[in-house]
């Protein structure tokens, strides 16, 4: 899973998607796992790395983690056809 | 840097009007005084003596009133060959609808007495008329929403049956209501009629996101420039408060596709509707630079300097990139003028 190639993100938590016009901006946490999809990481390295910085439990991160990913597909911020398994 | 010539360019500007549904006369204007090229002295064509264009003396050098258009060519022939008189103008940039006619009539009788245009031909201007647009659409390959053009009250009711709720009820010239009753698309045809009377277009509602492109075209099929905008605040009047540039091919080869269909000469806007499956619907053509003009100048491809040179014989390149999220805000300043300037443009006709 990644961000879609022309997703400006900046590390303020800040996103702008080109093709559309639309900018959105996420909380902290949000910033970080905007940086880590743009690294490509898979979805337990981001678990891993969150729940690392933050003190956060891990089944609730998961799950607000699906919720996350969920609203980035939906304003077509992540780019599905290069999708990978979790 | 190259001059085209020693002395300055004289340039004659209309549409004035930077109010609250602006005209694109002072976004022109802006973008023209940027140029290092050439340096320009700026004739502002007025119809009304608010325009607030009028009196922003640091853009505009000097202001001549011209009749309105309903007065016809031959009056306003005369009056632009008394200011080419004093003014020796090079090129003319009219960016009204509304006047556009007279000025293409004219284009040949000015080029005559020495005054450039760079204007598309009648008929390219009349294809992409709204009464038109659906046919255009059909023959040029582009998608526009279906219409009906009607005359009378009687056939409102036949062509809502044939769209379906919610329906567009638009006015030739200007004005688009959006109905959801039978009752309310009547209510909606009296009061476009009492304002820009017959005939009324009634058009399939196309429900998506309203992208605007400004191009301009070579006339020989060439777009030299192409540059999408999405609106991002939307004033009472359907006007741009704020916008922003976007990176989306579609929207390049879909102006592209038109100006190579039509061979467009001139600026023009492309009002696009891009509904949730992706496809995009051109839903008016306005044949002249939009207000937001200056946002193309700002994002790289200034488009009123390219059209200045392409009128005055010179080989203008395609742009080939722009800022992608380069932004406008349009804001409202209380310009402070004189009694006298106000009196002196009423009454002379000229400031």
């Amino acid at each position: 899973m990644k961000l879609r190639k022309n997703i400006a993100t900046s590390e303020e938590g800040f996103i702008f998607n080109p093709t559309t016009g639309d900018s959105f901006s996420t909380n902290p946490i949000g910033a970080d796992i905007l940086t880590l999809l743009k690294e490509e990481k898979s979805f337990p390295a981001i678990i891993k790395a969150i729940c690392v910085k933050y003190e956060v439990n891990e089944i609730q991160f998961e799950k607000d983690l699906d919720d996350f990913v969920s609203q980035l597909k939906d304003f077509s911020i992540l780019d599905l056809e290069k999708d990978t398994p979790k | 840097m190259t001059k085209i010539n020693n002395r300055k360019i004289v340039i004659a500007v209309t549409a004035l009007n930077a109010i609250d549904s602006p005209g694109p006369g002072v976004a022109v204007i802006r973008a023209i005084r940027e140029c290092q090229d050439f340096e320009v002295r700026i004739i502002g064509l007025s119809y009304e003596s608010l325009e607030p264009g009028i009196y922003m003396h640091d853009l505009v050098d000097k202001t001549y009133q011209i009749p309105y258009p309903s007065s016809g060519t031959d009056s306003l022939f005369a009056r632009l060959v008394h200011i080419h008189e004093i003014e020796h103008l090079d090129l003319i940039i009219p960016n009204f609808d509304a006047e556009l006619f007279n000025f293409i009539k004219l284009k040949d009788k000015l080029n005559n007495i020495g005054i450039h245009t760079f204007l598309p031909e009648l008929s390219q201007f009349e294809a992409r008329d709204k009464v038109k647009l659906f046919d255009f659409g059909k023959r040029h390959g582009l998608l526009m929403p279906k219409d009906k053009i009607i005359h009378n009250i009687k056939d409102l009711a036949k062509a809502a049956d044939e769209f379906e709720y919610p329906l567009v009820v638009k006015g030739k010239f200007y004005d688009a209501i959006i109905t959801n009753t039978l009752e309310e698309a009547e209510k909606a045809y009296y009061k476009i009629q009492a304002k820009w009377g017959l005939p009324i277009i009634v058009q399939e509602f196309i429900q998506g996101t309203e992208i605007n492109i400004a191009a301009l075209g070579d006339g020989n099929g060439n777009a030299i420039s192409i540059v999408p905008m999405r609106k991002l605040y939307i004033t009472d009047k359907g006007k741009a408060w704020a916008g922003i540039t976007l990176d989306d091919d579609t929207y390049i080869e879909l102006a592209r596709k038109f100006i190579s269909a039509t061979k467009w000469r001139g600026g023009c806007e492309l009002e696009v509707m891009q509904k949730a499956d992706g496809k995009s619907y051109v839903m008016e053509v306005n044949p002249r630079f939009p207000a937001w003009i200056y946002l193309t100048a700002a994002a790289g491809q200034n488009q009123p300097v390219a059209l200045v040179k392409m009128a005055l014989g010179q080989k203008v390149e395609p742009f080939k990139q722009y800022e992608i999220g380069k932004m406008f805000v349009r804001y409202a300043w209380d310009l402070i003028t004189d009694i006298n300037e106000f009196q002196k443009i009423s009454g002379t006709g000229e400031l």
